[in-house]
């Protein structure tokens, strides 16, 4: 088929074209910004914790009345509290285990430090956040030691909030050995953690994600150091793991046994006694959301590209009616008709996707410059190429159908 | 004559019944998610208090230095030292210091079980400056300051669990083991952002439930429940250890009228800071700032990157929708070439057309606008899969939402019928007749 006769019956609709072409462009532009958008919330909604996340929940306490001061009596007073709320749980029916912990992955609440090699170095090397809690930690919260030991119940220490003694020994995270380490012997080294102290590093867990899941924290993830000491603050966090299928109920005896225990204590009716999925559901909120949101347009947006296609080819037919007659009583099969009129859209769309590519890859430099988004593969603008032409054709195909259809007889009619 | 084109659109509409449906849906979806993202937008980057903020300023000062700072910029808060140079220079014709506190109230006769209370620990001109309004009572005045009174504002909602909604100003409530006189009551009043404390929030926290005296609760050693970030390492265990540390936990705000004071008080920071370079406590140059409530919610990036980006894909597809509906309307129109022949020919003027189609244009987008209503309605309520529940209920579809969606529906479709419109009052009657 010749181009030629294709091209000079578009120069006449040069406006209709334009705005097909325009059209399909921005469409281009904004479905693959929009589906990497989609595929980078995706990938880290489901990035793990490192943790076993099944049957588990976490309770957040306050506790009233009970001693303020950072002497040493009021923080043996607050840890024995601590220590017979954690024995009340693990007594429960419907609890496998129990343990106290300044915070978890994805609740956005954290203590984070900088790591070094050499006591009060400069620069750190490494950034990372901080988990106290005694030897069931690991244990209770499902993480998988890959190397080295888990600390003894001879080990464990306990300090006021605001307290400095640092352990001699810690637990780090994979990533964050590595990262100290990068020849994969950090195995018995000594590191500094945010002060003079050194401590040993007794072992290496696979993973476990620190807990905050926003922007700042994105450079150092999965960096976490693991410490033997139990915290003892005038509130405190429990995480329970509930026995399987038990966790409605292990959530609701939590709750009534610590009160009964000891009845001056708030636990917010909401948020304070959470199972670990509301925790993981709230903190990607927003980027579900997101996607959803991106989805949802990317779908109506093809939707109405592909319906106004169709518009515009219907009005271009019935205008060339008489033409197509006329082709068709000089020996055009219905096939050449149906071709034009496909091969007439892929010149259009063609010409689209071209101008929609250059479209696609500024807005992707827009949204890094001002949203810490990052590059976007090659793979997704040609996906995009690939979606809009054959939304082209798709589209093409009904009126063009209707083309193919006209009689030859229609050029016989008066002219 | 209006009358008699509305009857032609509608005509023309039930003609092409399919495309007709096809532009209206376009611009309804177009409309509809540029509102809901708008609303958004709208709430999270909203002036919270309009009359004042060119007045109210936060004053920062680098105590951590170059080494240290956030980048060249001085710290977000004040450390103790500061923020008490600060307050006993007074400045400013007002000032507030604060920060957040969390208290558990004990229980009383009318509940068994302690509540938690947020808030902030505040100086007296706190609420004459944010303009706080009062239900019961008034905040308290410099003198209660200065005695280190044991005073306490609290919030309607509070005030309704604890004393059953009555006028409980003289009343006592147990906070934390200590007594405390109610002073006021407010009125449900929560500016968002909160732009007094963008330090602890991202400005759009609950409503706070207590307001205590600032002096008071550093008698009492109360550590802020908010955020405190410290630089080097962390040496202090006690409270008196804490208030010498370079840990900066206090918002401090000063209110000032016009350029002038705001300079003057700006070359009393600087004076400060060089002072304190003098005196051996800063070993670098003074790094102050003096930023008023705009300037302060605009550093703080207190708009949440996902209103900016779904506000922005939204407009795109918007603009596509338009597209669309532009070839649409050049179809619709064009092929009705004939109908605009007969009628140029029968002595209608080009205005008449013009007329003509701008209206069968306006109508079209009024439907558009209507379902881009209902669309916005449901959409507006549905914006919590995307924000946190503070931000999502603040998207609320008021009379300008209402007003705002219809206008812009009908003035895009007008806009985008130009082209169309032009091009069918440029049909030659004499051709069209010819050839038809």
């Amino acid at each position: 088929m010749k181009l030629h006769p294709i091209l000079a019956a578009l120069r006449r609709h040069k406006a209709g074209v334009v705005l097909i072409g325009l059209q399909i462009a921005l469409t281009l532009a904004i479905v693959c910004n929009a589906i990497f958008i989609i595929g980078q919330r995706i990938q880290r909604i489901q990035r793990p914790t490192g943790m076993d996340e099944n049957n588990l929940f976490m309770i957040s306490q306050l506790w009233v009345g009970a001693p303020t001061g950072d002497d040493q009596g009021s923080t043996d007073k607050l840890d024995a509290m601590q220590r017979t709320d954690v024995q009340i749980l693990r007594n429960l029916p419907d609890v496998q285990s129990a343990i106290a912990i300044n915070s978890l992955p994805l609740i956005n609440s954290s203590w984070t430090t900088g790591i070094g090699m050499k006591p009060a170095q400069e620069r750190e090397t490494a950034h990372a956040a901080l988990y106290f809690g005694d030897e069931q930690m690991i244990p209770a919260l499902g993480l998988k030691l890959i190397a080295g030991r888990n600390f003894n119940v001879g080990e464990i220490q306990h300090m006021g909030a605001r307290g400095h003694n640092r352990p001699p020994i810690v637990i780090v995270t994979r990533t964050l050995a590595d990262k100290l380490f990068p020849k994969g012997d950090a195995l018995g080294k000594t590191i500094y953690v945010d002060r003079d102290t050194p401590s040993t590093i007794i072992g290496v867990v696979a993973r476990m994600q620190v807990p905050s899941v926003d922007s700042w924290a994105r450079d150092f993830t999965y960096s976490s150091v693991l410490i033997p000491t139990r915290l003892d603050a005038n509130f405190s966090r429990y995480v329970v793991r509930a026995k399987t299928g038990r966790l409605d109920a292990a959530m609701k005896e939590s709750r009534a046994a610590l009160f009964a225990a000891n009845p001056m204590r708030v636990i917010d009716d909401e948020d304070g006694v959470k199972s670990f999925s509301d925790i993981r559901a709230n903190a990607y909120k927003a980027d579900r959301g997101m996607a959803i949101l991106m989805g949802v347009i990317c779908v109506i947006l093809l939707a109405v590209t592909g319906a106004g296609i169709v518009g515009l080819t219907s009005f271009w037919v019935g205008q060339r009616h008489k033409q197509i007659g006329v082709r068709r009583a000089l020996g055009a099969r219905k096939v050449d008709i149906l071709r034009y009129f496909q091969t007439e859209n892929l010149l259009i769309a063609g010409g689209g996707a071209i101008a929609g590519i250059l479209l696609a890859v500024g807005l992707n430099l827009w949204l890094m410059q001002h949203y810490e988004m990052d590059r976007m593969p090659v793979l997704y603008v040609l996906a995009g190429v690939a979606v809009v032409l054959a939304l082209g054709q798709a589209s093409v195909f009904v009126p063009a159908r209707r083309a193919a259809n006209v009689p030859p007889v229609v050029a016989t009619r008066t002219v | 004559m209006f009358a008699y084109y509305l009857n032609l659109a509608i005509r023309s509409f039930k003609r092409n019944k399919a495309l007709t449906l096809l532009m209206i849906v376009a611009i309804g979806f177009g409309v509809a998610a540029s509102m809901i993202t708008y609303s958004v937008f709208r709430a999270v980057s909203g002036n919270p208090i309009p009359d004042k903020s060119a007045q109210l300023f936060t004053p920062q000062i680098d105590g951590w230095g170059p080494q240290q700072n956030l980048q060249g910029e001085p710290a977000e808060a004040l450390n103790y030292l500061d923020a008490m140079a600060l307050m006993r220079a007074h400045k400013a014709k007002r000032q507030t210091f604060l920060y957040q506190v969390q208290l558990s109230v004990m229980p009383n006769g009318q509940r068994d079980l302690p509540l938690s209370a947020n808030g902030y620990a505040v100086t007296s001109d706190f609420f004459a400056m944010f303009e706080a309004p009062f239900r019961y009572g008034s905040g308290w005045s410099a003198r209660e300051d200065a005695a280190r009174a044991s005073e306490v504002v609290i919030s309607r909602g509070l005030n309704q669990k604890l004393f059953g909604g009555a006028d409980s100003v003289g009343r006592t409530l147990d906070l934390g083991g200590h007594d405390y006189r109610v002073a006021g009551v407010l009125d449900p009043w929560n500016p968002r952002p909160r732009f007094y404390d963008l330090f602890s929030t991202s400005g759009f926290a609950d409503e706070p439930d207590i307001y205590v005296v600032f002096s008071r609760a550093m008698d009492l050693h109360m550590y802020p429940s908010g955020r405190n970030s410290c630089r080097g390492q962390l040496t202090f265990t006690t409270w008196e250890q804490y208030t010498q540390s370079n840990c900066v936990w206090i918002t401090p705000w000063v209110e000032l009228d016009g350029p002038a004071e705001a300079a003057d008080y700006a070359g009393f920071l600087t004076h400060y800071a060089a002072d304190q370079q003098r005196a051996g406590r800063f070993d670098w140059a003074p790094n102050v700032r003096l930023r008023d409530v705009v300037q302060w919610l605009d550093y703080e990036h207190v708009v949440p990157p996902e209103s900016r980006i779904s506000l922005a894909v939204a407009l795109g597809f918007f603009l596509i929708c338009l597209v669309n509906t532009i070839g649409l309307l050049l179809a619709k129109f064009l092929r009705r070439a004939g109908e605009i022949g007969v009628r140029r020919a029968l002595g209608a003027s080009r205005r008449e057309i013009y007329t003509q189609f701008f209206i069968e244009a306006g109508t079209i987008g009024a439907a558009g606008g209507l379902l881009g209503l209902l669309l916005t309605a449901a959409g507006v309520s549905g914006v919590g899969i995307l924000f946190q529940p503070q931000i999502a209920k603040l998207a609320r579809l008021d009379a300008s939402l209402v007003g705002l969606t219809l206008v812009v529906a009908v003035a895009a479709t007008v806009l985008a019928a130009f082209y169309p419109v032009w091009r069918a009052a440029r049909v030659q009657p004499a051709w069209q007749l010819k050839s038809s």
